[in-house]
Parts: structure tokens; C-alpha cells; sequence
């Protein structure tokens, strides 16, 4: 048996919110250790930023090149970055596990910084399970590790910012989009106006979406706004073939080989859920995010959250809010920290960055079609179980999703529920009146990632 | 508006509080008879013993301290087709029942004595006989083919079996409401106050009145039976159980510590730990649990482990059920025991008809009353 | 006519090619492609059956949350497409349903 080793602080992430603070605490002299399933630093939005793919630059733009900065702080002397690592387990006495190549290992921590990011909202509708339909997440990755475009005709269908920036993405990179299919609902924009105070104060991003608008507008795809009913449907050969939609009262059929969805992202919570810390429901995000004090602690002294999975706040908030939890973590373990001035500029250069968010939680709330399904529409994709199945479960006296679970295996199968454990909560409140703040959410167990039998027993240490 | 939001009836001739395994079956039974029968569950989030177990309708060793336990289990798992077809044909729910046997897996020669010993020893004690058979590994391998090397052997008793426990709660609950019971999620019930021949029963939802009481509250009977006279000493026992990914059947037999289940995936557990009323998991269980299944069926070395969980079993001091009328309240029952698969159709059956009718079941309940553990 | 299922490849870097087998066909894919990127770039649709309906699925999230991107790598079934990159001749087939564990490494 070997000695596990001990870390000042591990980071589980390498995004933005990971990168920053791994930088803080390195400078604060703190014994730090990174882990990020990737195969290289960057998170979601600057994957692969260490080797860029694609020749042309202008394709991605200037926001993705901005992460190259990060890096630098990956590679001070007492910052350890191990990538393809993925965090199975965290332990409440403090250790940690996580699985490289096939091998487990374990290691111990004083604090530890939850930098998981983002996922993107499951977006539930009629056809959203066929082979050719995929997020818009999904093709900027592969945009950026790859520098693929996707199968024509496409069609990109949703709301939110990432709808835009992948379609402007793509338009640059040439690619032929037949159409994008807006879902924003116009009643959005009545309320989104009420937030228009702090929209105007981040007006930099503002300027950012109507540039996207017009660029998309300028490049002739057609555009088609306030659409709902979103369906897909197959061919003889089981993959994507069609898309139908409407608009106002005209029904519109359109033949595609790829669908590429999006509804704005939600919290990464899977770890936090594991660990059993406090969870709060977001109503206008709706979405569940961990709760946290000022300085990012969640409900366990010593586990800290930082990032888009403590609530989504955009790549530049995810970077100050690391570099100010690390620094605050540097603090409590009596290590030198930033200066007082430097704190309070870092506080507001965080608070510039959040006054746009109530404007856009309200502009993209998602149609209630994608968050509350009904009929046949399958909602747990693992385990193949419809909306109408998750309804009528309510009958038998389900109150909450760890029983709706337990009766038809939605959110049994591999991806553990993060594809349907929000639309679960939201179906059953739906049908009992109440709210998914009532509902609850799963109870989530370790391992958050399938870790092999083998790999586990090789952990026992009796004999 | 949906069923279940339909206000409870504020009295019912029977209430079962505790809707797991153990009070759905008593309440199915009873509502069977015709009286009519309410249901209170705590909601989303409780200890259930219901959905974290094993699934095993198991007899071999079961009672090794007390025949009567060994009885009521053979009787129940005689009953089980029964039980099975019954939910099935109503409900539409397989519930996925196999009977055709069952195996103790023992890694070493010393395990594999220890446990013909103790077989052996029931059969002396049961002269209507007790089956069982020792099997070496040639001949487990010849039952299992996948079996692994290091392998001492396996007791095999026929009678013993697996269900889908999920969907038997699931099926239960179908079952139950269709013949006009009612599944009432009103909070934990926090008091029972016995006024003049009746039941106040005071939820944090509500107060409800009934004629007849069954606790069947799993570790809650603890707290709840001394308000109507009886002792319940029953205390948690965690067991941690892992589930691996669906893979192609190749474990024909439920076995103690491993089984397949209808959809593929494999189950393993499950750890014995006094740790109070922590369901976590622990990782050097788990660890122990995934190399003692490897080592039974290697090809599971490279299986995905997909989900773990930590169970509470409900354990009295001798481990075997009380099934027990209060003397100073009539009308109030307590149902308690550890094994509420393999007794569910007993449960459904005998048991259900002495809280419904007074009849005697054919097996004993002198042997199960708490007062043993006063002696 | 065949339709044309592969994502298309832009203009870029410099990087290392590696030579993978996809559904016995010869592919080439580079250098921190993820195996969902390379078999998409090759055409390859469905990229798994469910175990449960037999139906067709292919890489949704890219990002390891959905788990549909499942498929057998170099023997191993169930094997996240997305989160593991490609290596010099790696062997890769469809996902067809459950797990079969005959025939895997004993
Ligand atoms: C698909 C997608 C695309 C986006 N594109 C854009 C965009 O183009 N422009 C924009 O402004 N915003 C975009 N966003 C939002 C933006 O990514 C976030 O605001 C920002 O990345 C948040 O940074 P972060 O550090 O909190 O998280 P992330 O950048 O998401 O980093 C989290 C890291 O944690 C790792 N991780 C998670 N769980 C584990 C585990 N168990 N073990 C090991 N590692 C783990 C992940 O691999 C990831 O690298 C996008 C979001 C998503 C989901
Ligand atoms: S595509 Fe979603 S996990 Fe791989």
C-alpha cells in the first residue's frame, strides 16, 4: 500500500474558474493539484487552447484566443496539472479518487475548489434522441479539438447566446446552414426589458449579441423567430431526416442531416450532489445550483466552488471568481494573499460581469415545451422512459424523483440522471402543483463517472 | 387533477403506517378482505430499506436460530408464484420472479464447512425436511460456467430465488390503489394516540383516524410501537450495494453476494456494518464487495460499475421478525423483519388475514413476539 | 446513392496523423481528435444500437455527460467515445446493445 499524497488544494477542473485559481494559489505558495478529465487545459469554452486546431483564426474569434493567458499559471513549479483524470469519488474525511488510464489513485487534500463548469440544458422534445441531432456545445467542440463542421443540410434550433456564437462560428468557417430555428419565445422579451438596467451597464455584451444577430442576418441564412413545436423525425434508415416546427400559425417541414439544439447551460452539480451539499433550485434560471457563501464555500468548510458550477456567470466571471476563492482559500491556510485593493478590484471587475445575467436568465428562458415535455417524448434517454410514463407515475403516489426512479429507471442508466433529472423534477411538479424546489432532485452516489470493477477492487487493501 | 392529489379520507377502517416493502404487502392482504385500508408514507426522501435491497426472495439459512423463521420464509417462498401472478396479471408489471434455485458462493474450504454445518444442522431441526446440497467447483462450474477459479465451492437450495424489487413496490402500489386503497404521502406520522377502541394518528400532513393500526415503519417502529404498548428493539445495519452495467446474461442463479438482473445489470453487495443511520458508501467496502465478485466471476473485471448505495436493514437483537398484537391496545399490530422480499407473499397471505380476520396462520406467531427479547 | 454522413474537416495545423480501423475500414484521424470526432469525420451513423429497443444513437454532448456516445474500442465495449482520444491503431465498432462479455479479455 502506498501513501496517498497530500495536497494543499486540488482543483477538479481546468476550465477558466480551475486555470485562474490554480495560478492564485501556485503564486500563495499552496501545494496544488489540478485534475481535468481532458486530454489537455481549457475547459469547455477554451478546449485545446494550448494547440489550436484551426489555421484560420477569425472562425472562432478573439474570445476563444483570450484563454491562452490561463495557461501560464498551469505550469508554476508548485502546481501539478494531470489531465485525463477523471474525479470518481470525494470522500467527506477528505481524499479524493480519481481514475488515469485505467488506474485509480487516491489523494488527500486540505481544501478543495469544485471547478466542474457547465453542462448544456437538456432540451427534451420529439426526436431529440435521433442519430444527427446533437447540442451546439457539441459542434464547437468538435470545431475546436477537431476542426470539424457538421453533416449538411443543417439546421441549428434553440435559444440562447451559444445558439448564436456557433451559427456565426459556422457561417465563417463556410459552412451552409439552411436555417437557424429561433424558440425564444416573444413574451421573453417583455420581460428580459425589466432587466434592461443592467443590461445597459453590460453593454459590452450586448453589443457582442446584436453584432451576432447582425452577422448572421448579413449572411442571408434564413432566420425564423418565436418558433415552436420543434420536432424531428427519422428516415428509413433510423437517423435524422426531417425537422418541423411553427411559426405564428404556418407549419414548416425542413430535410436536414444534422440538428444541432441548444437551451442555454445549468450547473455541473453531479460531485456536489455526491458530496451531499446543500442545493438550491434557481427559478429563473431554472436550474439547480449548489448554495455558496460570498467567498464561494459551499456547505463544507473545507469545499469550495468556483465557476459556471456554482452558477452559470460566463467564462470572464468563472476566471475572477477562481482567482478570488483561491485567494480566500490561501488566506484561511495562513499563506500570504492578495493585497486589499487587489481583492476589491477583482470583486468588481466580478460584479461588472454579472449585471447582464438577470437580462439574459429572462430573455432565454427555455419554451416550456423543452422543460416540461409531454406525450411520448422520451425524457431519460439511458433508459428509454417518456414524459407521459414520468407523469402517470404521480397516480402511484410519487411525490419525488428518487421514487419516480426507483418505479421506471429514469435516471438508472449511465449518465446517472444529468440528462433527465431537471425535466424528472419539473414533470412531477407539473402534475402535483407544486414546484421542483418541493421535488427535489435524485440522490446521487458515487462514482460520478463508471470507474470498472477491476479498477475499483484493486483499491482494497485487505487481505 | 391527478389521484393521488385527491384529499385523503380523514378515517379508514385499516392504517398501515410505513409504506415499504413489509406495510404494502400487509396493506394489499388486508385490502384483499375487503376492509378498507390507508397507506401513510413519509415522501421522496426517507430511510427505505424497500429500495435499496438486494432483491433476493432467499431461504437457504434463513431461521437458523429459530425454526419458525425458517418455516414462515419456506412458506413464503411457496407462496411467491402466487403473489407474482396475482401482481402481473393485474398490473401489468413483470416483476420479473425466478424461482429455479438459488447459490452461496464460498471463496475458501473453511467458509464452505462452515456453512454444510450449518445446513446441516436445520435439517435435523426440520423433519419435514430441509433441502440443500453442498457442490464442489467442478460441479458449480458445471451449473456456472463462468465461475472463477479460486473457488471453494457453493451451497445450493432450490427453493431459494430473485425479484425486481423496484417494480414489485411499483406493482404493489398498482395493485393496492386499484382495489380502492389509498397511498397517502403525508409526512412521517409523529404520534398515535389509542382513543376508545380507535386510532388518532397525528402526521405532520394531518390527523387521521382509524379502527386497526399496523406498524410496518421499518426503523421507525422503534419510536412508534411504545405508544401502543410494544417493544420494537430493532436498530439499522448498513449494507452497500454496488450495480454494475447491463451486460448479456451469464449468471443463470442468484447467488448471496452477486446476482443478474432481468436487464442485465449485475448486482453486488452486500456489507453487514453497525453504523448507525448512515446510508452512505464507504470506498474500501465497495472495494472488498468488487473483488469478492471478481473473484466468483472474473469476467466482471472489466464491467462498469454504474451506481452504489448504502442500505439500512431493519435488525432485531436475534435478527428475526416480530409479528405481535398490543395487549394494551387490541387493534394495534407491529410487523418487523429484515427480509421483506422473501416474505412478502407471507406477508401478503397469513399474516394479512390474522391482522384482517384474527385467523391463526399455519405457522406459529407465539415464536415472533417481541417478549422474547424482555426473557 | 450512399449518403455523405461525415463531418467535414477545415483547413488545419499541423498535427499528427494516426491511422485507426473503424468498422473494419482503415481511417485517418490526428493527433487529439476524441474517437466521437474521428468516426464522425468518418461517416459512421448510428454509432451505437440500445441495449434496451435496439435503436440508434450517435454522439450528443461531446463532452461526457450524455453517455450515448458508447462503443467498443479495441475490444472493450461501452468505452465513452468522447472522452477518449485516438491512438495508432485503435480498432473500433459500433455498440450493439448490451455488453457481451464472452469473448472479451478473461
Ligand atoms: C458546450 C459548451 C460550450 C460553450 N461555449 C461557450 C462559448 O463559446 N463562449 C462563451 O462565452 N461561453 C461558452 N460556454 C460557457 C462557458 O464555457 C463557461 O462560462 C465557462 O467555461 C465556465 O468556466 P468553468 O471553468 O467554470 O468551467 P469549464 O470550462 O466547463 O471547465 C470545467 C472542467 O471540469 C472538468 N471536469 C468536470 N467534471 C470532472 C470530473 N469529475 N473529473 C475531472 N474533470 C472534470 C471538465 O472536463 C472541464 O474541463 C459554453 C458552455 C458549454 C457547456
Ligand atoms: S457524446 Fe455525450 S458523453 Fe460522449
Amino acid at each position: 500500500m502506498s501513501m496517498q499524497q497530500q495536497y494543499d488544494l486540488v482543483i477538479i477542473g481546468a476550465g477558466p474558474a480551475g486555470m485562474a485559481a490554480a495560478a492564485e494559489a501556485g503564486e500563495a505558495g499552496l501545494n496544488t493539484l489540478v485534475l481535468d478529465e481532458q486530454s489537455s487545459a481549457g475547459g469547455q469554452i477554451y478546449r485545446r487552447i494550448g494547440q489550436p486546431v484551426l489555421q484560420d483564426r477569425s472562425i472562432l474569434g478573439q474570445d476563444y484566443y483570450a484563454g491562452e493567458a490561463l495557461l501560464a499559471g498551469l505550469s508554476h513549479p508548485l502546481v501539478t496539472h494531470i489531465v485525463e483524470a477523471t474525479v470518481w469519488e470525494v470522500s467527506k474525511d477528505k481524499r479524493l479518487f480519481f481514475s488515469v488510464a485505467g488506474k485509480s489513485r487516491e489523494v488527500g487534500f486540505k481544501k478543495l475548489l469544485l471547478a466542474t463548469g457547465a453542462q448544456e440544458r437538456p432540451v427534451p422534445f420529439p426526436g431529440w434522441t435521433l442519430p444527427g441531432v446533437m447540442t451546439c456545445g457539441a459542434a464547437q467542440i468538435l470545431l475546436k479539438s477537431s476542426g470539424l463542421t457538421p453533416v449538411e443540410p443543417l439546421v441549428i434550433g434553440g435559444s440562447g447566446p451559444l445558439l448564436l456564437l456557433i451559427s456565426c462560428q459556422l457561417i465563417r468557417a463556410g459552412v451552409r446552414i439552411e436555417a437557424i430555428v429561433d424558440t425564444t419565445p416573444v413574451s421573453n422579451y417583455r420581460r428580459a426589458l425589466k432587466e434592461i438596467k443592467g443590461a445597459i451597464k453590460g453593454w459590452r455584451y450586448l453589443l457582442k449579441g446584436l453584432r451576432m444577430l447582425k452577422e448572421i442576418r448579413s449572411s442571408g441564412v434564413k432566420y425564423y423567430q418565436s418558433a415552436t413545436e420543434l420536432s424531428a423525425a427519422p428516415g428509413a434508415d433510423g437517423n435524422l431526416a426531417s425537422i418541423g416546427f411553427r411559426t405564428g400559425t404556418v407549419q414548416h417541414q425542413l430535410a436536414c442531416q444534422t440538428l444541432l439544439v441548444h437551451q442555454g447551460v445549468i450547473p455541473n452539480t453531479q460531485l456536489g450532489r455526491a458530496l451531499g451539499l446543500a442545493h438550491q433550485w434557481d427559478e429563473v434560471q431554472q436550474c439547480w445550483k449548489p448554495t455558496l457563501a460570498d467567498n464561494g464555500n459551499s456547505s463544507h468548510p473545507d469545499i469550495f466552488i468556483a465557476g459556471d458550477s456554482g452558477g452559470i456567470g460566463g467564462a470572464v466571471a468563472a476566471e475572477v471568481q477562481g482567482r478570488l476563492v483561491a485567494n480566500d482559500i490561501a488566506q484561511q491556510l495562513c499563506r500570504t494573499s492578495g493585497t486589499v485593493n487587489r481583492v476589491n478590484r477583482l470583486r468588481k471587475a466580478l460584479a461588472a460581469q454579472l449585471v447582464i445575467r438577470p437580462f439574459l436568465d429572462h430573455l432565454y428562458r427555455p419554451l416550456d415545451m423543452f422543460l416540461r415535455p409531454q406525450g411520448e417524448t422520451i425524457v431519460c434517454r439511458c433508459e428509454e422512459v417518456s414524459a407521459a410514463e414520468i407523469r402517470g407515475l404521480v397516480k402511484h403516489g410519487c411525490v419525488g424523483p428518487n421514487q419516480t426512479k426507483a418505479f421506471c429507471r429514469s435516471g438508472m442508466g449511465p449518465c446517472q440522471g444529468r440528462q433527465c433529472g431537471s425535466t424528472v423534477a419539473a414533470l412531477l411538479a407539473d402534475e402535483l402543483g407544486n414546484s421542483p424546489a418541493e421535488v427535489g432532485y435524485y440522490n446521487i452516489r458515487f462514482p460520478i463517472k463508471p470507474v470498472s470493477l477491476g479498477e475499483l477492487a484493486s483499491l482494497d487493501q485487505t487481505d | 387533477m391527478t389521484e393521488s392529489m385527491r384529499s385523503p379520507r380523514g378515517s379508514s377502517e385499516v392504517a398501515v403506517i410505513g409504506g415499504g416493502l413489509v406495510g404494502l404487502c400487509i396493506a394489499l392482504g388486508i385490502q384483499r378482505q375487503g376492509l378498507e385500508v390507508t397507506v401513510y408514507d413519509e415522501g421522496d426522501i426517507a430511510l427505505r430499506a424497500s429500495r435499496g435491497n438486494f432483491g433476493l426472495v432467499w431461504v437457504q439459512g434463513k431461521g437458523d436460530n429459530l425454526p419458525e423463521y425458517a418455516r414462515i420464509t419456506r412458506l413464503s417462498a411457496k407462496l411467491w408464484a402466487g403473489l407474482a401472478d396475482d401482481l402481473t396479471q393485474h398490473t401489468g408489471i413483470d416483476i420479473q420472479l425466478q424461482q429455479q434455485g438459488g447459490l452461496f458462493v464460498c471463496l475458501t474450504e473453511s467458509e464452505l464447512q462452515h456453512r454444510q454445518q450449518m445446513l446441516a444442522a436445520m435439517a435435523q431441526e426440520h423433519p419435514e425436511g430441509y433441502p440443500f446440497e453442498v457442490l464442489d467447483l467442478q460441479q458449480l462450474r458445471e451449473m456456472m460456467p463462468d465461475i472463477g477459479p479460486e473457488i471453494a465451492g457453493a451451497t445450493w437450495g432450490p427453493e431459494d430465488g430473485h425479484v425486481n424489487p423496484l417494480y414489485l413496490m411499483h406493482a404493489l402500489v398498482n395493485r393496492f390503489e386499484s382495489l380502492g386503497g389509498q397511498f397517502v404521502n403525508a409526512g412521517k406520522v409523529n404520534n398515535i394516540v389509542p382513543q376508545s377502541g380507535q386510532f388518532l394518528l397525528q402526521a405532520t400532513q394531518g390527523t387521521f383516524s382509524c379502527n386497526k393500526v399496523v406498524l410496518a415503519a421499518g426503523l421507525g417502529n422503534k419510536e412508534l410501537g411504545p405508544m401502543v404498548g410494544i417493544e420494537a428493539p430493532v436498530s439499522p445495519n448498513r449494507g452497500q450495494v454496488l450495480i454494475a452495467e447491463r451486460v448479456r446474461p451469464f449468471i443463470n442463479y442468484p447467488t448471496g453476494h452477486v446476482r443478474q438482473t432481468v436487464e442485465g445489470t449485475v448486482q453486488c453487495g452486500d456489507s453487514k456494518e453497525d453504523v448507525g443511520l448512515d446510508t452512505g458508501t464507504t470506498t474500501n467496502i465497495l472495494a472488498q464487495i468488487a473483488r469478492r465478485a471478481i473473484t466468483m466471476f472474473p469476467l466482471l473485471k472489466d464491467v462498469n460499475l454504474v451506481r452504489s448505495w448504502g442500505a439500512l436493514r431493519i435488525m432485531t437483537p436475534d435478527g428475526n421478525p416480530i409479528y405481535q398484537q398490543s395487549e394494551q391496545y387490541p387493534g394495534a399490530y407491529l410487523v418487523t423483519c429484515h427480509s421483506g422480499v422473501t416474505l412478502a407473499a407471507a406477508h401478503s397471505g397469513p399474516i394479512a388475514d390474522w391482522i384482517a380476520t384474527g385467523a391463526n396462520p399455519t405457522v406459529d406467531l407465539e415464536a415472533f413476539h417481541g417478549r422474547r427479547f424482555k426473557l | 446513392m450512399v449518403e455523405d454522413l461525415s463531418f467535414k474537416r477545415l483547413p488545419c495545423n499541423e498535427r499528427a496523423a494516426v491511422e485507426i480501423v473503424v468498422e473494419g475500414r482503415k481511417v485517418i484521424a490526428y493527433e487529439g481528435d476524441s474517437v466521437a470526432a474521428a468516426v464522425m469525420h468518418a461517416g459512421l451513423r448510428p454509432t451505437r444500437k440500445t441495449a434496451l429497443s435496439d435503436v440508434g444513437r450517435a454522439p450528443y454532448c461531446m463532452m461526457g455527460v450524455c453517455f450515448e456516445c458508447l462503443m467498443n474500442i479495441n475490444g472493450k465495449a461501452n468505452i465513452q467515445a468522447c472522452m477518449t482520444e485516438v491512438r495508432e491503431g485503435m480498432v473500433i465498432t459500433v455498440q450493439q446493445g448490451a455488453r457481451e462479455l464472452v469473448g472479451e479479455i478473461r
